[in-house]
């Protein structure tokens, strides 16, 4: 009756506590430098090799990036990108193990603006990033965020992708890139310099107004994601690159996997959170760094004293319960510090999960926002339509009501007519029966679940970009069209662009 | 000036709906929340006609709603159900006895047939002595394991072709955030399913009518409606981790109201990549209830129990469930682990 422990060893063998003056744990020569995670100590030279190991697992894994082809980095100035930003750096140069063999670029959108720094405080935060892009020797590009209100239409397009990628097409483009001299092609690359774009105080003003309409910090955050994504894509495609880096660690993705849930984004989780995101089609953004924690990336900036700038976002300095976006970043990290395998248990469900429902996918309706497949099908019982339900019944039945979505009678119709056939006819708007008149369907039917919310959340959608209302414009007279040519259509074809 | 409810436009406004934010009179708050009720109900097809459907009833708020909303529903449009309520006796002195007294008012009240089921004559244990044996830590893990498959069997002997349980939509949500802290991606999948198939012999179909409804506008409606519910937390500790997740939802709804509905929408969405493997449904060796293992959850809580080896069901043992089966004595290293720990 006197045991202690309830492990299988022995009541004597008592588990010894991870402490700082133990010997590395791979090594078991030197002493250890860091314990990752408890009881994981390494010594210095163990844990750059782990790290430098795990990048190139993560991309030799998932065969993603060809030989040869042209990606561009993120970087925002953060610890995360910049350490992605020295790990290519590492395996491009000539004495590393095992060489990445693709043409790196580097793209850092400055978002001053957005937040209201002022113009020297941009300036000088670009300078600083300028010196660490410089001495990567990358070519670099410097992209003020208020450019995204110059964006051409086809940005939220899904651009027709490369083809499905053959069983072999990795291994044969390997090969060709060995035969073909692979190993000046990196170094040949000339490292130009743009002058860093100038940008208009009136830009800068239509840009916060922009993000000043939201009236929820939640929305404004998932805007500025948006045209983020929007602009980092079209720089890609116009500086012809194929393949984009983006630094999310996996501390980030557990708190992006839980705010998306939060927000409604389920459907995209996947594109969202999982290591490679083709819903641009030809440009596919990569998220090599996803395996590593905030804490790793923290432990080895500063050892190998990897250089990170800081710049602030929209939700420094706010309180916890400012955005769900902020609410949950301070919750995942303060369970992670009771129970540290939170992050890593959130951050593998992403692994299980796959993009959209297949029928979706196929070549339906994008959102215009997000550009990822439209999960707002009222069906029979769903959350979605639930909350129209809702709506519609603690509202006066007026004519002019917006309904986000054109909505199907309910299949349960011949249910609803045995059961309650008399109660539907009496009770006023008691049955979304009511054939809804003609008119033009609001911008909120192009958009997902999730991006409603915020368009809800603005106090305007006049103020959206050009690009994205011209887009809209275009889309809803093709839908309108497509309801009048209707009756004659053979099948319900999939509207093609 | 009194703000004038937002869907009939003449009387006063009462209260503002949890859910949509709309001002609303009392008359016209019970007609949304009514009415939504019977649109999920019909857009679901939860039930048909001349079915015998049992309610599960704890006597607590949810279940209290559920009752009388059932009842009303049933008689305004005629779904031609049979009801009755269901409950089951944990035999937790202080807490169950009490609101079980309140299920007994209800049976007066509605004129619904009651059927109580108890741990005692299902397992032989009641939850006070499974706690003296546990402790309070894990102990919720025996009575949510034993009450799953209780209803089951209260169900079968009441022959009900269907059981509705009162999980509202905040039960719901909370679901869907704690199997993704857990990482339970077959669990994930499916706890946003408002009815569970048929998924076998034994097993009996349940739905949950109010999948849908807010718990405010639920606590709204039962004090408007002025029913009378028990409402008591339950002496046993509540599960640490799952308090976690209820208090980010709350904190959730507090930014942005509609969260509940979203994350219910996100579950609802996932979708599971191909190739990962899940459980496969089988059926329990010992009683022949549904289970992913040789032996059911309950029967290994039980086996658990009975020998005074309370963690044998604690965790994953799996490898244990053929020693289990064929009676045989465990290795004192084994017992020594799986016995509670005394301080």
């Amino acid at each position: 009756m006197c045991q202690v422990e309830e492990e299988y060893h022995g009541p004597l063998q008592r588990e010894e506590l991870p402490s700082v003056s133990k010997q590395c744990m791979k090594c078991k020569e030197a002493g250890a430098a860091v314990v990752i995670r408890a009881g994981d100590a390494y010594c210095r030279g163990c844990f750059k090799e782990y790290f430098i190991h795990k990048f190139r697992a993560m991309l030799g894994k998932n065969r993603l990036i060809f030989p040869g082809e042209k990606v561009l980095l993120a970087v925002s100035g953060g610890p995360s990108s910049c350490s992605m930003l020295s790990q290519v750096q590492e395996g491009l140069s000539q004495n590393a193990h095992k060489k990445l063999r693709f043409l790196p670029g580097i793209v850092y959108i400055d978002e001053g603006g957005a937040v209201g720094q002022s113009v020297e405080d941009r300036r000088r935060t670009v300078d600083q990033l300028q010196a660490v892009f410089r001495a990567t020797g990358f070519p670099f590009l410097v992209v003020p965020l208020e450019q995204v209100l110059d964006l051409p239409s086809s940005v939220v397009l899904s651009a027709p992708g490369a083809p499905e990628w053959k069983a072999g097409a990795y291994k044969a483009a390997v090969d060709h890139f060995l035969l073909s001299d692979g190993s000046s092609g990196v170094t040949a690359q000339q490292q130009q310099e743009t002058p860093p774009l100038e940008v208009q105080e009136a830009h800068t003003h239509s840009l916060q107004r922009l993000l000043g309409s939201a009236r929820t910090l939640t929305a404004r955050e998932e805007l500025l994601n948006t045209l983020r994504q929007h602009l980092l894509v079209h720089t890609a495609r116009s500086a012809g690159y194929s393949k984009v880096m983006l630094g999310d660690s996996c501390t980030r993705l557990a708190v992006k996997l839980l705010s998306s849930i939060s927000l409604g984004r389920g459907a995209q989780l996947a594109h969202d959170t999982g290591f490679s995101d083709s819903r641009y089609g030809d440009i596919i953004l990569v998220r090599p760094m996803r395996d590593y924690s905030a804490k790793e990336i923290a432990y080895y900036n500063r050892m190998f004293s990897v250089p990170s700038v800081f710049t602030a976002g929209l939700e420094t300095k706010t309180a916890d319960k400012s955005s769900i976006q902020r609410l949950t970043e301070s919750f995942v990290t303060k369970l992670q510090a009771d129970f540290p395998s939170t992050v890593s248990t959130i951050y593998r469900t992403s692994e299980k999960l796959q993009s959209c429902k297949s029928l979706a996918s196929a070549g339906g309706d994008r959102c215009l926002l997000c550009v990822c497949a439209l999960d707002t099908a009222a069906e029979n019982a769903s959350a979605f339509s639930a909350t129209l339900i809702s709506e519609q019944l603690s509202q006066t039945q007026s004519p002019e009501q917006s309904r986000p979505a054109p909505e199907a009678p309910p299949p349960a119709s011949q249910c609803c007519s045995a059961v309650g056939g008399e109660a539907c006819g009496n009770r006023g708007g008691g049955c979304c029966s009511s054939a809804e008149a003609s008119e033009p369907p609001p911008l909120r039917s192009l958009l997902c679940y999730s991006c409603q919310l915020t368009i809800k959340d603005l106090s305007s959608e006049e103020v959206l970009p050009h690009y994205i209302l011209s887009e809209a414009q275009r889309r809803l007279r093709r839908s309108q069209l497509r309801e009048e040519i209707r009756d004659f259509l053979l099948e319900d074809e999939a509207d093609e662009g | 000036m009194p703000v004038l409810c937002s869907s009939c436009d003449d009387k006063r406004a009462v209260l503002k709906r949890p859910k949509t934010g709309h001002s609303l009179c009392k008359a016209c708050f019970f007609r949304a929340f009514e009415e939504e009720v019977h649109q999920t109900i019909l857009a679901a097809n939860l039930f048909k006609h001349g079915e015998i459907v049992g309610i599960a009833a704890s006597g607590g708020k949810d279940s209290t709603v559920l009752a009388h909303v059932m009842k009303l529903l049933n008689e305004r449009y005629n779904y031609g159900l049979e009801l009755m309520l269901l409950s089951v006796d944990e035999g937790i002195s202080g807490y169950r006895d009490d609101s079980l007294e309140t299920v007994k008012r209800n049976q007066q009240q509605y004129e619904l047939p009651l059927k109580i089921v108890s741990y005692e004559e299902l397992y032989g244990w009641t939850m006070d002595a499974i706690v003296k044996q546990v402790g309070l830590k894990n102990n919720c893990t025996f009575c949510g394991v034993f009450r799953r498959q209780a209803l089951d069997r209260g169900a079968l002997m009441l022959r009900v072709d269907k059981i509705c349980t009162g999980h509202n939509a905040d039960d719901v949500a909370e679901t869907v955030l704690m199997n993704i802290l857990r990482g339970d991606i077959a669990r994930l999948r499916r706890c946003t399913a408002i009815s569970t198939s048929s998924e076998g012999e034994g097993v009996v179909p349940r739905c949950k009518p109010l999948k849908y409804a807010y718990e405010k506008e639920i606590v709204l409606y039962a004090y408007f409606k002025k029913l009378d519910y028990f409402s008591t937390e339950c002496i046993y500790s509540p599960n640490a981790y799952r308090g976690h997740a209820r208090t980010f939802l709350k904190d959730l709804e507090s930014v942005r109201p509609s969260s509940i509905m979203d994350i219910i929408h996100s579950g609802e969405n996932l979708s599971v990549r191909e190739g990962v493997k899940m459980p496969v449904q089988g059926t329990c060796n010992r009683c022949g209830y549904i289970s992913s293992q040789t032996l059911c959850k309950s029967c290994v809580l039980l086996e658990g129990l009975n020998r005074g080896l309370p963690k044998l069901g604690i965790g994953k043992h799996h490898r244990l469930h053929d020693k289990i089966l064929t009676q045989q004595p465990l290795t004192e290293k084994e017992e020594r682990k799986l016995k509670s720990v005394n301080f």
